[in-house]
């Protein structure tokens, strides 16, 4: 990995106002109680990860913010203002848009449908259209496959999709569930400088992931989950020379 | 003859053998073998056709003759798909329209009842086309469009025509009290519990007697009315023309239908539509994506169960009569068959469906006892050979054509 540039940026000295801040979350799916207390804050224009073992509630976090699966008790807060009382539409007009885990794309639209899906809340049709071509910039495998049916992109293209489509609603923040799931480990590295590329372009993101190396060596800081509670809180650089964490995430 | 084909057709055929043996030899208490081994052979026969025109294909004689005949059948087809699609409808539209010129009141009869089927596939079609909602008590709102005329008509003397609106309203809502409970169910449950309802508005029907007078069934309500004006001896007047006639209903009914058919076009292209296919794609994408899926699902039942009130309220007004029983789940079975059967989500293929599984069994009245059996090997045939439908949806082909046609070739 040192071949490419994907060294971890020095955290800049000032304090950067968090465009999310998630404070004492509980969320429960049934009588499980899934997320126990869940509290940290992403600070605009970063990078920040969310590393954990299966079924530790990362992907419970992600959902959460997004209004799809209701906080019981907390609170989150979106450049100062609470949406944890949001529907997912709602919290989708703010500005904050996300990428389903296991690239959930549309199998039975094509590309094009899956793209405009992604802008279902917008009316701007020209900056739309901008928009797109910004997304063919960023993938431009996508742009041979305009015409395709989702199911039929391979395992990449739609990791690429559903993360196009998460773009063309402009967000501000980016919330990526697993985007290396399953994927060949050169599509990995590909997918891992797109997200660089998109983070310089001023979109804050937020990023859950298994592959905690990959996800630590882009991130400014990391958070480290374990059982619906977030157990460490670091630099990602630090992280990354923390013996139980080398020992538990990164296979050292 | 290919081995394999021909194991398929001895299997067919003894399978075929055991179902319809005693189903058919039975239709009292002793078997009617004579009866029995005819509608057998005949199938068999069937069967062997089949064999036989594969083996021949197979031979290559169909390719020698195709190529003789090929450049004159391209020419004839590639002029026949040229022809714009508003022709076809046209066409459609005009044959649909002499039709009851042409034919006794019996097929008129039929052809109504065709329509009114045709108009409830178009509505189920939104529900379990569109959105994906698998509903099997959509029956129960055509019988709430049929009850809400008959009681406003009986009780306030509201007419056919004021109480349409009424009904729509009074349909949708029904659509979404059953909608909302199961908004968070999938698949097999949310097909149970939509035929559990189903069946709860045809018992309360059934049960209520003081309100819709029970398995009697309510009678006496008055026929649409059409009002126009014309010259009369005491000068211009206002003419109350009552839609008695067959025809007259027919006509009504048709407009109804092809009203639905632009109805649901339009929906099916619009954002809304759009949104609808996303979620039957995949919910969880469909709301990240910012799509409101609570609403929207809940707006797909009400517009599946107002399309269900409109025909309802005609059908009730038609025969001036409504009881329970013509609202059985297995009406319910027939509408979804015909989306099923048509291609789920196309528009023409309901259509062709609604035609074929309401007008053949019609043809085939003598076969009485066994047309179910011929509906169900029906339903079982296209499921195996033609998963998609009789007509698939078009609508994924056309907007490739609109995407082709938009993005500058570079």
């Amino acid at each position: 990995m040192k071949q490419m540039n994907l060294l971890p940026r020095i955290e800049k000295m000032t304090v950067k106002e968090p465009i999310l801040v998630l404070k004492d979350v509980h969320t429960y799916y049934g009588n499980i109680h899934a997320l126990k207390g869940i509290s940290c804050d992403i600070p605009a224009g970063d990078i920040v990860c969310l590393i954990g073992a299966n079924g530790a509630g990362k992907s419970t976090t992600l959902l959460t913010i997004f209004g799809v699966q209701r906080a019981t008790q907390g609170e989150i807060r979106f450049k100062g203002h609470p949406i944890h009382r949001l529907r997912p539409e709602q919290v989708a007009a703010k500005g904050i848009s996300q990428t389903p885990e296991g690239r959930q794309i549309f199998p039975r639209m094509t590309t094009l449908e899956n793209l405009e899906m992604g802008a279902y809340l917008r009316n701007d049709k020209a900056e739309v259209a901008k928009d797109m071509e910004w997304v063919f910039g960023l993938f431009p495998v996508l742009k041979d496959r305009t015409r395709q049916l989702g199911g039929t992109l391979s395992g990449g293209e739609q990791q690429m999709l559903a993360i196009g489509r998460a773009l063309m609603s402009r967000p501000e923040l980016l919330l990526l569930d697993e985007p290396s799931l399953g994927l060949a480990p050169k599509l990995v590295e590909k997918i891992f400088e797109t997200i660089l590329e998109i983070n310089k372009m001023g979109v804050t993101i937020f990023l859950v992931e298994q592959n905690a190396h990959m996800a630590l060596s882009i991130s400014n800081r990391g958070f480290v989950m374990e059982t619906g509670r977030i157990v460490l809180t670091d630099r990602a650089a630090r992280l990354l020379e923390n013996e139980k964490v080398k020992k538990a995430y990164l296979g050292e | 003859m290919a081995k394999s084909d021909f194991k398929k057709f001895i299997i067919y055929s003894l399978f075929l053998g055991i179902l319809i043996l005693p189903m058919v030899g039975f239709p009292g208490r002793t078997f009617e073998a004579v009866r029995a081994f005819t509608i057998w052979g005949g199938i068999v026969g069937i069967l062997a056709l089949w064999l036989l025109n594969k083996t021949v294909r197979r031979s290559g004689v169909y390719q020698r003759t195709a190529t003789t005949f090929s450049p004159l059948k391209n020419t004839v087809l590639e002029k026949f798909y040229k022809l714009p699609t508003k022709y076809a409808i046209l066409a459609l539209l005009i044959a649909v329209a002499i039709y009851p010129l042409l034919a006794n009141n019996y097929m008129i009869d039929v052809g109504i009842t065709c329509l009114i089927y045709i108009v409830l596939g178009l509505g189920l079609n939104i529900v379990v086309g569109l959105a994906g909602l698998l509903d099997l008590g959509y029956i129960a709102f055509y019988a709430v469009g049929a009850y809400s005329y008959s009681l406003l008509n009986l009780h306030f003397g509201i007419s056919f025509w004021l109480s349409l609106p009424i009904g729509i309203i009074i349909g949708a809502i029904f659509g979404c009290i059953i909608g909302y409970p199961t908004l968070r169910m999938r698949g097999d449950y949310l097909a149970i519990v939509t035929m559990g309802f189903g069946e709860i508005i045809r018992l309360v029907l059934n049960n209520w007697d003081k309100l819709t007078k029970g398995p009697n069934g309510l009678l006496g309500m008055s026929k649409p009315t059409v009002i126009y004006p014309a010259f009369t001896e005491s000068g211009l007047e206002w003419v109350v023309y009552s839609l008695r006639s067959l025809h007259a209903l027919y006509y009504l009914m048709f407009i109804i239908a092809v009203l639905t058919v632009i109805g649901v076009r339009r929906l099916d292209n619009s954002r809304i539509g759009r949104a609808w296919v996303a979620i039957r794609e995949d919910e969880v994408a469909a709301e990240l994506s910012g799509v409101p899926t609570t609403w929207l699902k809940l707006l797909a039942y009400a517009m599946g169960a107002a399309f269900a009130s409109v025909v309802g309220a005609f059908f009730a007004a038609k025969l001036s009569y409504t009881n329970p029983n013509f609202f059985i789940f297995m009406e319910s079975c027939i509408v979804l068959c015909i989306v099923v059967l048509g291609g789920v989500g196309s528009i023409p293929g309901v259509i062709l469906a609604g035609i074929v599984l309401i007008a053949v069994p019609e043809v085939f009245r003598e076969f009485q006892d066994y047309r179910m059996l011929a509906f169900g090997l029906a339903m079982a045939a296209m499921m195996v050979l033609r998963p998609e439908g009789l007509i698939p949806a078009t609508r994924r082909k056309r907007e490739l054509h609109e995407t082709d046609e938009s993005s500058p070739e570079d």
